[in-house]
């Protein structure tokens, strides 16, 4: 199981209705990919996150499958749509079944 | 003899070398990549510097005869001596050093004597390549560069001082901006530096964009700086240079340290750019390059030239540009009192050290050229016999002064030659395998026909090694005949060989400085000859 | 410069595995050159363990990105939902050698289009 594993956004925390903002996710994760030999020659089992999804007020942003050659620590940029005030939710799906979340409220005004 | 020395340099003038003023209406000037270098110092430049794709046979690769035709330079005449490479020795002998940072500050005042606005900018390379820089970790250059009044900079070298003392530098130290429009915090892929800085002057409003080199974290120990991003990003220059414009800048300056070849596309792929005052490959060109509406402008290295650029400003953008680019013949400008004390105080802590002399040298000893130096000679040399190794490898680095023959060597030449902060002398086991890849490797990093791709090195040199190389082929391709000189015998790709070397950019590496390294070596011969290199065979025709 | 051992991926053998990951993405419809998508690579990645790419396909359904020259072609798929202001994204990837990086978008029409970028991982370590 992964240790440590914290996740971090950048959100602006206010919005214009209709605003693009652009979202920046980074969760740390060692992404173990399954191919690697620890010092004994055995090989270090997979234990990657395999999904990350972006929901706002419950409404898909973007859903991303991932595999092993997704770098340490994944890093996600991409652009949302803000209708009206609500809350971003954060989620990355862990090989070991662990998820973890985050949110963050925007308000349009 | 001396007659002819004084009969060259009496048709010198301190006044000619600078010119007269200029018709724009704003003037800049520019310095770049001097790598601390503030003594006048012999500079040979290369005989060999090949440029690819739709850079070959173009300036800056051009080099001896062909040179002089495309400038008009004539054979034996001071430009001959400072710009190309033949008969240099005797040249060297008639025409004098070049360089000095006082010399330099003569310059950069009567300019400002004839244009009092104008702009002094630094394209980077400054704070490392002397002992006095390694042994303050750039205090005195920062400093030095402070009081000739630069008013902005871009960097390469700068940041193997490691973050910590970059940043306390910029904090504390550095009295004008430090540009970087690629330079980005890796995490979270935003600017980390200040990407421009506006100057009015004259009732002009002008940009002026920091480029810094785009592959420091490849060239160089990214274990130095972890936390940043470089790269071309060329989206990233346009929309300064639009931000700029949106500014109400009139006319927009790129200090650059890309390289040329980089610089040259980056002028044909971004529009809106005025001049490019280009840097990190070392060149030095007479006359802008234009591609497009934008010219590059060349100056050369090691404080041997500054560039004087006056732009007429016009309606809201650029009518016109004069280039000037001025040698600093160290004997026909006089150094500025002022700043010759300045300098003497940076050098005093280290006097006896620098001014040491550790043997002589029977041969010219330079370092650039795409294959070969026989500064990189010699120190291959002395890593072979001092580290006992079968080849040496030895990076092919731009900067480093040259000597004459006759001259002594002082150990002040030895780190004009090696001073970095990665110097450890590493020697270890590689299998011939590795070996083609390595050189594979830097041959494409110099050869890529796309310049993207290019990084603006020279080959790492060898010793111990022959190959032949076949530019215009493709990675994997281009070297063959690979030879280890000791035995005849062909390299072989399963065996391991003992290799010596320097610069490595993994961290941990282990040894002894270079420096340590190549005085042991001209201390055991006293005086060193190097003969002609032989060992590294060119096919350039297809 | 640096003797650290890179792997240089022989790029024909891993190519098939590459087409079948195309394939299952596409369920082997036709795929066309690149018009409405673009992929930003670096040429030259400052560090093969993280690369940092960019995919937009304005209108698209969704985006696949493989790496053509690893053991394992696949990296990763982004799927758009309604509240993506544009069909955009950026990661970091791991990349075994110089080789291809390819991207596959579904268009909101349904068909396919594929891009790619050459990112070279070298040694390096010269400079001037
Ligand atoms: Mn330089
Ligand atoms: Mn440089």
């Amino acid at each position: 199981m992964a240790e440590n594993v914290t996740p971090r956004v950048r959100v602006p925390s206010k919005a214009s209705a209709g605003e693009e903002i652009t979202i920046k996710t980074l969760i740390s994760h060692p992404m173990e990919s399954g191919q690697r030999k620890d010092k004994e020659g055995n090989i270090i089992p997979r234990s990657i996150i395999h999904r990350f999804v972006t929901t706002f007020n419950g409404e898909t942003v973007i859903d991303v499958t991932m595999e092993p050659a997704i770098s340490t620590n994944p890093y996600f940029e991409f652009v949302a749509k803000v209708p009206e005030s609500g809350t971003f939710e954060f989620t990355w799906f862990d090989d070991d079944g662990s998820e973890y979340t985050e949110s963050k409220d925007v308000t349009v005004g | 003899g001396n007659w002819s020395r004084l009969a060259a340099q009496q048709s010198l003038t301190q006044e000619g070398l600078i010119g007269e003023s200029g018709s724009g209406n704003v003037t800049l000037i520019h310095i770049t990549d001097i790598h601390a270098q503030t003594q006048p110092i012999w500079f040979r430049e290369p005989s060999i510097n090949l440029g690819v794709g739709q850079a070959e046979g173009q300036p800056p690769h051009l080099t001896g005869k062909a040179f002089r035709q495309l400038y008009g330079i004539d054979d034996g005449s001071a430009l001959d001596y400072a710009l190309t490479y033949e008969d240099f020795t005797a040249l060297a002998r008639e025409y004098g050093r070049m360089g000095g940072l006082d010399r330099i500050a003569t310059v950069v005042k009567a300019i400002r004597a004839q244009s009092p606005e104008a702009i002094l900018l630094d394209g980077g390379d400054t704070w490392q390549g002397s002992l006095p820089a390694h042994r303050t970790q750039g205090a005195d250059m920062v400093h030095l560069f402070n009081a000739l009044g630069a008013e902005a900079m871009t960097s390469h070298w700068e940041f193997t001082l490691g973050i910590e003392r970059v940043t306390e530098i910029i904090e504390s130290e550095l009295q004008m901006p430090f540009l970087g429009a690629n330079i980005f915090d890796a995490m979270w892929d935003e600017p980390a530096y200040e990407a421009m800085t506006s100057f009015e002057r004259g009732g002009t409003k002008i940009a002026v964009i920091g480029q810094a080199f785009p592959y420091l974290p490849i060239a160089n120990p990214s274990w130095m700086f972890p936390d940043l991003s470089f790269g071309v990003r060329q989206e990233r220059m346009a929309s300064v240079v639009q931000e700029a414009r949106d500014g109400g800048a009139e006319v927009v300056v790129v200090l650059s340290h890309n390289g040329f070849d980089v610089d040259r596309k980056m002028a044909a792929d971004v529009p809106g750019i005025d001049v490019i005052l280009t840097g990190h490959t070392h060149d030095a060109l007479p006359e802008p390059v234009q591609i497009g509406e934008t010219f590059l402008i060349a100056s050369g290295s090691h404080g041997k030239f500054v560039s004087r650029v006056d732009l007429d400003v016009r309606d809201g953008r650029m009518q016109g540009l004069e280039h000037r680019l001025i040698p600093i013949f160290s004997d026909v400008i006089a150094p500025d009192p002022e700043m010759t004390a300045l300098v003497e105080e940076t050098r005093a802590p280290f006097k006896e050290e620098l001014t040491e002399e550790i043997g002589k040298t029977d041969s010219l000893l330079y370092r650039r050229g795409n294959f070969n130096g026989t500064w990189d000679d010699l120190i291959c040399d002395a890593l072979l016999e001092q580290r006992d190794a079968e080849i040496a490898l030895s990076p092919g680095f731009r900067w480093g002064a040259s000597l004459l023959p006759g001259d002594p060597i002082t150990r002040e030449d030895i780190f004009n030659a090696t001073a970095m902060s990665y110097p450890a002398a590493y020697r270890n086991e590689m299998s011939g395998e590795m070996l083609k890849i390595v050189l594979e490797d830097v041959a494409d990093n110099l050869f890529n026909p796309d310049p993207y791709y290019q990084q603006g090195g020279d080959m790492v040199r060898v010793g111990g090694l022959g190959y032949r190389i076949d530019i215009m082929q493709k990675q994997g391709d281009r070297i063959s005949d690979m030879v280890l000189l000791a035995s005849g015998e062909a390299i072989d790709p399963s065996r391991n060989y003992v290799i010596a070397g320097w610069a490595s950019v993994n961290e941990g590496t282990e040894g002894p400085p270079i420096w340590n390294v190549v005085e042991a070596h001209i201390r055991d011969r006293g005086t060193v000859s190097v003969a002609e290199n032989t060992t590294v065979a060119l096919k350039s025709e297809n | 410069l640096g003797t650290a051992a890179l792997v240089f991926g022989p790029r024909i053998a891993w190519a098939t595995a590459t087409d079948d990951a195309i394939a299952e993405f596409t369920g082997g419809a036709d795929v066309a050159e690149a018009t409405g998508l673009t992929l930003t690579a670096p040429e030259i990645a400052e560090n093969g363990n993280t690369v940092p790419i960019e995919v937009d396909a304005p209108g698209a359904e969704s985006i696949i990105v493989l790496a053509s020259g690893n053991p394992n072609p696949d990296v990763g798929t982004f799927a758009f939902g309604p509240l993506a202001a544009s069909q955009m994204a950026s990661t970091r990837i791991r990349l075994a050698g110089t080789q291809d990086v390819v991207a596959v978008a579904k268009m909101a029409d349904g068909t396919f289009q594929r891009a790619s970028q050459e990112v070279k991982v070298t040694i390096g370590g010269c400079g001037g």
